[in-house]
């Protein structure tokens, strides 16, 4: 019910980019490559002993291998045999406070990258004392007003080596400068801190609709930040490209596959636009997708998107990277797939989808809490979604052999079919774009293209279930013992608000009042220049205790306000 | 003539999957919709309800801020002298159903009800008031 996280500053494990020999066998290729990886710790055989290859193909040496263009199998060649996915649990509630003790104790129980959510004023640019505020401080995540909580947050944690993402997207470039001044105040430069922005916006307006600015305007705060961090801050991922809401607002498959893409294709244009070889930024792209019930048609639409997005920045964008044209992804099961009824029932299906995002070759992975329809998850349910996780990993031994599935006439098919429904609706934002995908993302915003799609197929499926065409264990089907729906649940109290509103007070009080309005005024002066970077002055604004809210209100004031022209 | 429904989504809570789905069911079900859009306030929502003179306000409520948010609308709806019953659909525990209706709250929808006992509700609800 709260917002879903990215989270993926995704480990590589192996680089390699020196050309290959022509005469060699895609298997002999594959080979040199695994070659080069490190394999961990562990038995690759079956239970009963018989021993596993990392990987299986064609007995003539051909065919496709993981780790090679156009990477349908798989980013790497060792895959799971180098490193397991990462098991990482997006949460989080509270103060700074409670989220910094929190951190802590991830750090001290072995955990490499932490995972931050805000609550939904900060989501929107709010300070906890905006009259729309009320009743959402610090609810779905940590409460950001200004530098003091960011500092609050990450008070004692080295931030050189441990890495950071944070969920947040219409006031990215802000919570990000925040961040930045807040690291460096520490003594931390930008140039060593790692971790991944969300900085997603066209998929706000598309579907999750935590949008302030109009797209245009807010893909501006994009591109200053990509640019910012490819000249600045070289491990940082500047974008991470979210099909996951698109899914859960209730788009089909194939739509999250294309809308997604599409926009990553976007963000490629927007910032080729600005003058950026695309080897200097696309390797720090990366992307998340929904697990959703459809065992196969997700691991068809995860193979498809690698083999997608490596054709098109090679063949359209002209990447050369290897880095570039491997697309990485971080999983989250599907919220909307669980039910209220009978929740323990979601186990099952979280098991199930989070299977299909490790035989689809994910490299992280959130599992859903059963309480997830109904509230943040407690420490119970949260414990069992990751045993969810371990048991896949742990003892099934699925993660022994790469892409496991590649080679199923099925499953090949399923793929193709993806692609080219994909290959569809790129051919239309296209054309609405004349020959542009940053345009015909925009136009398809602008023109409710994608909205209408979303709610179309979120529609028609609400019609097979109530039809009875489409069996949803509990809802419509085996209903016996639906009445048993005693659990516990996590409840909030309003006392983090409170707390919230006195330290805001306490720091619009003790800030250099006139610090504030002077870079305020320069912030307002240069977002009215499209060519300025707003970064560094944003830095500077964070550094002068401004609150996120009047910050947001400054670039407001120059950029407007976008309004969703309500359709049903 | 057919009974107007206004359906809201107030507060911060962008989810609009569900108000979508269910203003097409009532649609369909022969009501005239009015859907407010995102971002409303109990204020805008309760001056739409009179401004659009409708008979039922349906609010769409996901984020878990319903038992602040809920009755607000209804007492600005109060307020302006707006007699129309108010059923709120989303994500609420069974353990808040009851407080909601205590505060003036018609009747609760939860996740998973099927398009028949939406109308049916509504229905109820707007036939209660008539009787």
């Amino acid at each position: 019910m709260c917002n879903a996280g990215a989270d993926d500053d995704i480990e590589d494990p192996v680089m390699r980019d020196e050309p290959t020999p022509e005469a060699l066998t895609p298997r002999q290729l594959w080979q040199q490559a695994f070659d080069d990886s490190r394999t961990r710790e562990a038995d690759f055989s079956t239970m009963s002993g018989v021993p596993l290859a990392p990987v299986y193909g064609a007995t003539d040496g051909g065919g496709e291998y993981p780790g090679e263009y156009p990477y349908t199998r798989g980013p790497y060649a060792s895959m799971y045999r180098s490193k397991l996915w990462t098991m990482r649990m997006f949460a989080g509630f509270g103060t700074a406070d409670d989220t910094n003790w929190r951190f802590k104790e991830i750090i001290k129980s072995g955990g490499d990258g932490l995972s931050t959510a805000f609550d939904m004023p900060t989501l929107l640019g709010l300070d906890s004392d905006d009259p729309m505020s009320l009743g959402e401080v610090g609810r779905c995540g940590v409460a950001i007003d200004t530098l003091a909580d960011m500092e609050d947050l990450y008070a004692g944690i080295d931030l050189g080596t441990t890495t950071t993402s944070m969920t947040i997207n219409s006031p990215a470039a802000p919570i990000f400068a925040m961040f930045i001044a807040q690291a460096e105040k520490a003594g931390t430069p930008r140039a060593l801190l790692g971790g991944t922005l969300q900085n997603d916006i066209l998929k706000e307006y598309q579907a999750q609709k935590e949008f302030v600015f109009p797209p245009r305007q807010s893909m501006r705060l994009v591109r200053d930040t990509i640019s910012f961090t490819a000249r600045e801050m070289p491990r940082w991922h500047s974008v991470s490209i979210s099909g996951y809401h698109i899914r859960e607002a209730g788009s089909t498959a194939a739509e999250e596959l294309a809308f997604t893409l599409a926009n990553g294709f976007a963000y490629v244009e927007l910032a080729m636009q600005a003058g950026l070889p695309i080897d200097s930024f696309a390797p720090r792209l990366s992307f998340f997708f929904n697990a959703h019930i459809d065992f196969f048609e997700e691991i068809a639409k995860y193979r498809a998107a690698r083999r997608i997005w490596a054709r098109w920045l090679r063949e359209r964008y002209g990447a050369q990277l290897e880095r570039s044209l491997q697309l990485r992804f971080h999983t989250q099961t599907a919220g909307v797939s669980l039910t209220a009824q009978q929740p323990e029932v979601n186990i099952v299906r979280t098991a199930i989808e989070a299977l299909a995002g490790v035989l689809g070759g994910t490299q992280s992975l959130h599992t859903n809490s059963i309480d997830e329809e109904m509230a943040l998850p407690t420490e119970k349910s949260a414990r069992i979604a990751l045993r969810t996780q371990q048991v896949i990993a742990f003892e099934t031994n699925v993660a022994h052999v790469a892409d496991p599935l590649g080679g199923s006439y099925f499953v090949e098919a399923l793929t193709d079919e993806m692609e080219r429904q994909a290959e569809e609706l790129f051919a239309h934002l296209e054309k609405l774009g004349d020959g542009s995908l940053l345009e015909g993302c925009i136009k398809g915003i602008e023109e409710n293209w994608f909205q209408g799609r979303i709610a179309d197929s979120a529609f028609d499926l609400e019609r097979k279930i109530n039809r009875g065409d489409r069996i949803v264990v509990g809802v419509n089907r085996f209903t016996e013992g639906n009445d048993d729906r005693a659990m516990d649940l996590l409840e909030i109290t309003n006392e983090d608000e409170a707390r919230q509103l006195k330290r805001l007070d306490a720091v619009r009080h003790d800030r250099n009042q006139a610090a504030v309005s002077e870079v305020l005024a320069r912030l307002a002066a240069e977002a009215a220049d499209p060519e300025i970077n707003l970064m560094p002055t944003l830095i500077e604004a964070a550094g002068a205790y401004a609150t996120l809210g009047e910050i947001m209100a400054t670039m407001g004031t120059v950029f407007g306000r976008y309004v969703e022209v309500p359709v049903i | 003539m057919s009974e107007r429904i206004l359906i809201g989504k107030v507060g911060l809570d962008g989810h609009d999957r569900g108000v979508k789905v269910v203003a097409r069911i009532l649609r369909d079900a022969g009501f005239e919709v009015i859907y407010t859009g995102l971002f409303q306030t109990p204020a805008t929502i309760a001056a739409a309800a009179v401004d659009e003179d409708v008979d039922l306000v349906g609010l769409s409520m996901l984020s878990g801020a319903h038992m602040t948010l809920a009755p607000a609308v209804i007492a600005e709806m109060r307020a302006r002298g707006c007699t129309a019953p108010v059923v709120v659909g989303g994500i609420i525990p069974d353990q808040h159903i009851e407080r909601l209706k205590a505060a003036g709250v018609a009747a609760v929808l939860t996740p998973g009800a099927p398009a028949d006992q939406v109308v049916a509700v509504i229905r109820e609800v707007l036939d209660a008031i008539n009787a």
